[in-house]
């Protein structure tokens, strides 16, 4: 009998602890997914930041580190340095990765380190309850923005995929969603390529995924999936900032 | 026979660290401990490792973190300020149970301080430093062949009790010549060969490394069997010189740099007939309680001697308990104690003359 559906050998049987809604799950999925069909599960490191990811060592099937907040890029250097033969990644959300870990990622892309980023952006600190973080939206509150974003206050939100585009030692940098099947599609495409070009000798790979958070944005699921394409991606465009010719 | 070199110090700390095994710097710069870097950038590609220069010392113990979690020998140094920056980092690697070597070359403190010798970091080194309980082995030599071999074998040492090791040095060591003889070079290990690292899980589960655990149950049982690690350190790591103690009616207590003064003040008063010796602790954590507790029972008091406010003072008095005076020689700033004023303090002490 031929095989519908399998579960990727790269995730764990562990029930995740994600919302209803929280869009960590469906990444989580492509990335394993990617390392299953590359085959290189048994060579794969996983970085997990701090935030919800952080037990995100539960979930894949693969050896794993948890880094401090926002260091996960200076922590995969060292991995990496020291297994050249590796394949090595970080999972990394918009508090760790766009504010507190923002030296380490720049300077990471800087020196083309040949790791693969999973940037995933909800525009919000999720864990800690819900504070507003660098790529909060204008006017969106909350809770340490009650009144909303304001510019004047504490500035226009960062573009990640946009800056680091402009760094010569970042490889691939792309921005994605998981808000519709056909975005998923393409989701799955831009990760396993980031992965790729890591196995071709190539970085640094960053895969920005615009993400949700009902909890904390008082959505339905539907409806952060929604806000995400209607509110984000304005503000965010999807596509590929900067991916070589050879690697398309 | 191996030759004798004229080595400075902050040299002789990277090629130890080479000899040992040791095939990965991360570090960041800042005087007075600049050689050590400089020494690895041009060492560590002639034996087939790495050294990198990351954006800021945060990175640089991150980097660390991830190089010794996957399994190798692997360094950092800084100093003072820098170690200070540090502090997450070490915290983290010490709940992880991993061994790297981390070097602090002092200078004078708080805050940006200055760049001259120093022992003001005494309580970060010895009491954790970061946050969470955790200790490290820390070694506090006092000249740079002691230096060579305690680096030689403090990758064994940390690995044993996987707690990360730390060199206690300072400028004057840092930055002064002395002749030196170097190990044999020792075989690196395979970082793939790490019983506990990440290495890809080839053929077998997988593995984390993480100082995280949500279920305090479980935090609990990692705060045990730290605390069961250091009651073994303690028993078989302390590390202790005494000078002249045999027939002493007064101690100087003294590490590093100032327990090279106090050698003099020794010789000096014993010139003079006064029956003075010195304990010179070789490790600060674990700290030699024993040596200085039984000293206590035959010396009529003691004199620390620290270029700092008085921080090792503390232990010295915790491990006499009162049977005798504890007195401090502090000389903070950077500045270096002098002979005669340390002897002229003994002498008013013993005459009773105040301190």
């Amino acid at each position: 009998m031929q095989d519908v559906y399998r579960t990727s050998n790269s995730l764990t049987k562990n029930t995740m602890h994600y919302c209803p809604g929280c869009a960590h799950g469906i990444i989580h999925k492509l990335v394993a997914e990617s390392i299953d069909e590359l085959g290189i599960r048994e060579k794969t490191i996983g970085v997990a930041p701090v935030g919800c990811a952080v037990l995100a060592y539960n979930y894949f099937n693969i050896d794993c580190v948890v880094a401090a907040h926002g260091r996960a890029p200076a922590m995969a250097t060292g991995i990496k340095r020291v297994h050249p033969d590796r394949i090595v990644f970080t999972y990394q959300g918009d508090g760790d990765l766009a504010s507190i870990g923002a030296a380490e990622i720049v300077h990471a892309a800087m020196r083309g380190e040949k790791i693969t980023v999973i940037f995933v952006n909800n525009a919000i600190y999720g864990m800690t309850g819900g504070q507003m973080a660098p790529t909060t939206l204008v006017g969106q509150k909350t809770t340490t923005s009650p009144y909303g974003r304001q510019v004047e206050h504490c500035g226009s939100p960062i573009r990640i995929a946009e800056m680091l585009s402009t760094i010569p030692g970042a490889y691939s940098v792309s921005r994605v969603t998981v808000t519709t099947p056909a975005n998923l599609m393409k989701a799955k495409k831009t990760i396993k390529r980031a992965f790729q070009n890591q196995i071709d000798g190539k970085g640094l790979n960053i895969v920005e995924v615009l993400s949700t958070c009902p909890t904390n944005w008082g959505r339905t699921p539907y409806e952060s999936m929604r806000w995400v394409d209607e509110n984000m991606v304005p503000y965010y465009p999807l596509g590929d900032f900067k991916v070589p010719e050879e690697a398309k | 026979m191996s030759e004798r070199k004229l080595f400075k110090g902050n040299e002789a700390v990277a090629e130890a660290a080479v000899r040992a095994g040791c095939r990965y710097f991360f570090g960041y710069p800042i005087t007075p401990q600049n050689e050590i870097p400089e020494y690895m950038s041009r060492r560590l590609p002639e034996v087939g490792g790495c050294f990198l220069q990351a954006e800021s010392e945060v990175a640089a113990i991150n980097m660390v973190y991830g190089a010794a979690s996957a399994g190798a020998r692997v360094m950092t140094s800084s100093s003072s300020p820098g170690i200070s920056l540090k502090q997450e980092g070490i915290s983290y690697i010490a709940g992880s149970l991993l061994s790297p070597l981390i070097v602090n070359m002092v200078r004078g403190g708080p805050g940006l301080g200055d760049i001259q010798p120093a022992q003001s970091d005494y309580f970060q080194a010895t009491k954790g430093g970061g946050h969470g309980d955790y200790r490290l082995i820390v070694f506090a030599p006092a000249s740079i062949q002691e230096m060579v071999d305690l680096i030689y074998i403090s990758f064994e040492t940390g690995e044993k009790y996987r707690m990360p090791v730390m060199i206690l040095a300072d400028g004057v060591l840092g930055q002064m010549m002395e002749s030196v003889e170097f190990p044999a070079m020792k075989e690196p290990k395979d970082p793939k060969s790490s019983a506990y690292g990440v290495t890809g899980a080839q053929g077998r589960p997988a593995r984390v490394v993480k100082a995280f655990d949500l279920d305090p149950e479980l935090m609990y049982n990692l705060n045990e069997k730290l605390a069961d690690t250091w009651k073994k350190a303690e028993e078989s790591e302390v590390r202790v010189e005494e000078y002249l103690m045999d027939d002493a009616e007064f101690a100087l207590v003294a590490y590093g740099t100032s327990s090279r003064i106090c050698r003099s003040v020794v010789d000096k008063a014993r010139s003079e007939g006064v029956k003075l010796g010195l304990i010179r602790p070789i490790t600060v954590w674990p700290f030699p309680k024993k040596a200085i507790g039984k000293a206590a029972g035959k010396v009529r008091g003691f004199l620390t001697v620290e270029m700092s406010l008085g921080q090792m003072v503390e232990d010295v008095r915790l491990a006499v308990d009162g049977k005798k005076p504890v007195y401090l020689h502090a000389v903070p700033g950077g500045l270096i104690p002098k002979r005669d004023e340390v002897l002229a303090q003994v002498k008013s002490i013993i005459q009773g003359k105040g301190v």
